[in-house]
């Protein structure tokens, strides 16, 4: 599904900040990715959600060289992959259901196809009540779930998430982790970047360790 | 999106949790909220920009069917003028003249003006209140032309010549080449406002527009990373700016037509002023046709469209950049 061969990334003129990495993630697969701060985990993730391209190497993802790949090919990959980004990124203008709704709105499709499915999803990660709020008055925890419901709603091939259980407590960390664990049963391939030691030890999963810049798996 | 997806099932199974679905939620909101384009300046900006293009294509109008009128008119008679000379009787030479004038095929009527009726022409030099009779004033015959004939002025010169030597004949060629200059001036001068305007418009439309985009960035990026490709994200936008254009276009090109369609009281209101009379002079009675109307209608969705486009265009760039 992905795979990246002596992939290296600065910044304009600046040191290398990833190098040489090399590996795959196949389709189906779960990993959390870990490491430092200031490890790359974030420039990783952003490689593999094409919004950086890599400075060297080769990077395919889904059978596609994502350096030959134009902007509406990017746009098209782009809808096989969730990600979550420590930021949230809700749209304060519209209510959490609307949010979350977003990824099948963007596909055309009709409200009615997929309501129900946005209800259960909100109600599964604790915001049933908070529907109709818009993302200003919601807490930082209740941001971070409504970022996660939308990037798994539509099931994506990939999920890529930036540390999604920082802003919640140990119980719905939990939650969370099984929400992943059974999008990663129906066919998801989930890469989980966190410094969570117990949120890693809560399931037997690959990892990929950064460390200056390089990457180290544990299988 | 992943087509196997939806035969995944459901991602998880409430069971019993099963919620009753809340009557309030659904889609509401716009993709990209109305409130955050500064919609107001620019529908005044295409408004007046439209208004003002109307204003220069009416004038415009104005004065080429004024033209037009004045050119048929000059041209459908010839003037021609008996001077005074020693030893010949004036009034039996225009006398002669007109005859042979008359005798002259294409001519539908002649009418020679009295000696009184030349004077009075003079009046605007030499003032009231003048003996004419020491002076040696022309007399003036005018002559109308059949409509649709062709004159054969060499051959008239030559007939009314040998009645009386001293005639000239004028057939106004040099009042309506100038009359020709004049309106083709106003047409051009008239189409390089109307392109100064579209000019103004685009680059307005253009400035609102990266504001627009720059206001919403957010919203851009959140729509990439759910999947949205340029062509859907413009969308979005372009929609708010067509509706804006053609506020603005319906507004400025209403306003305009309105003007016109009072006009011809308001030109009344000023009739008798040296201001009204000269501008009755140019323009006739400034009434638009309604071919005018429509013209001007067509320009105002002109000017939307033109709206859209150079808003388009500067989405396309601007989420280039933002990409």
């Amino acid at each position: 599904m992905v795979r990246f061969e002596n992939v290296g990334l600065r910044y304009g003129l600046g040191p290398e900040i990833l190098r040489d990495l090399s590996f795959q993630i196949p389709a189906h697969s779960f990993q959390f990715l870990t490491g430092p701060s200031g490890a790359g985990k974030t420039s990783l993730l952003r490689l593999l959600f094409l919004s950086l391209r890599p400075t060297r190497g080769l990077v395919k993802l889904f059978g596609n060289d994502v350096s030959l790949l134009g902007k509406d090919e990017v746009g098209e990959l782009r809808k096989r992959i969730g990600i979550v980004l420590q930021d949230f990124r809700l749209l304060d203008h519209m209510t959490t259901y609307e949010n979350v709704a977003l990824p099948f709105r963007v596909m055309g499709r009709a409200e009615s196809t997929y309501r129900r499915e946005v209800i259960d999803l909100l109600k599964w990660v604790g915001l049933g009540e908070r529907m109709d709020a818009l993302p200003p008055i919601l807490s930082g925890g209740e941001k971070q779930r409504a970022a996660i419901a939308r990037a798994v709603i539509a099931r994506p091939s990939l999920l890529l998430a930036d540390e999604p259980t920082g802003n919640v407590d140990p119980t719905l960390g939990r939650r969370l982790l099984r929400l992943f664990i059974e999008l990663n049963k129906s066919g998801t391939a989930v890469i989980i970047a966190t410094h969570d030691i117990t949120l890693m030890d809560q399931y037997e999963a690959r990892r990929l360790v950064l460390h200056q810049g390089r990457l180290h798996i544990y299988e | 999106m992943n087509k196997g997806g939806d035969q995944r099932g459901v991602l998880m199974d409430l069971g019993k949790e099963r919620p009753q679905v809340p009557a309030k939620a659904r889609n509401v909101s716009p993709i990209v909220p109305r409130g955050s384009i500064a919609g107001r300046a620019l529908v005044a900006v295409v408004a007046i920009m439209t208004f003002l293009a109307s204003i220069t294509t009416g004038t415009v109008l104005l004065v080429r069917a004024s033209a037009a009128e004045w050119q048929s008119d000059v041209a459908s008679e010839i003037t021609i003028q008996v001077r005074p000379v020693t030893g010949r009787d004036l009034d039996r030479d225009v006398a002669g003249v007109t005859a042979a004038i008359k005798a002259q095929p294409g001519i539908a009527d002649v009418r020679a003006f009295t000696k009184a009726e030349s004077g009075k022409l003079l009046e605007p030099w030499l003032g009231t209140g003048l003996s004419l009779d020491d002076l040696p004033v022309p007399r003036v015959i005018v002559a109308r032309i059949v409509p649709g004939a062709t004159l054969d002025l060499a051959a008239l010169d030559a007939s009314i010549k040998q009645v009386a030597p001293s005639v000239s004949v004028d057939d106004h060629r040099a009042w309506i080449e100038r009359m020709r200059t004049m309106s083709g001036a106003t047409v051009f001068a008239g189409i390089g406002i109307l392109l100064l305007v579209i000019i103004a418009t685009i680059i307005s439309v253009s400035f609102a527009t990266r504001g627009a985009m720059a206001a919403n960035r957010p919203i851009v990026e959140v729509l990439h990373f759910v999947g949205a490709g340029d062509r859907y994200i413009a969308n979005r936008f372009l929609q708010h700016f067509l509706r804006l254009g053609l506020e603005g276009g319906l507004i400025g090109g209403g306003a305009a037509i309105l003007a016109f369609g009072f006009s011809e009281s308001i030109a009344g209101w000023f009739s008798g002023t040296p201001v009204g009379d000269q501008f009755a002079a140019l323009l006739g009675t400034f009434s638009l046709r309604p071919s005018g109307y429509l013209i001007l209608a067509v320009q105002a969705v002109l000017i939307a469209a033109i709206t859209a486009l150079a808003s388009r265009r500067t989405l396309f760039a601007t989420l280039d950049d933002i990409d």
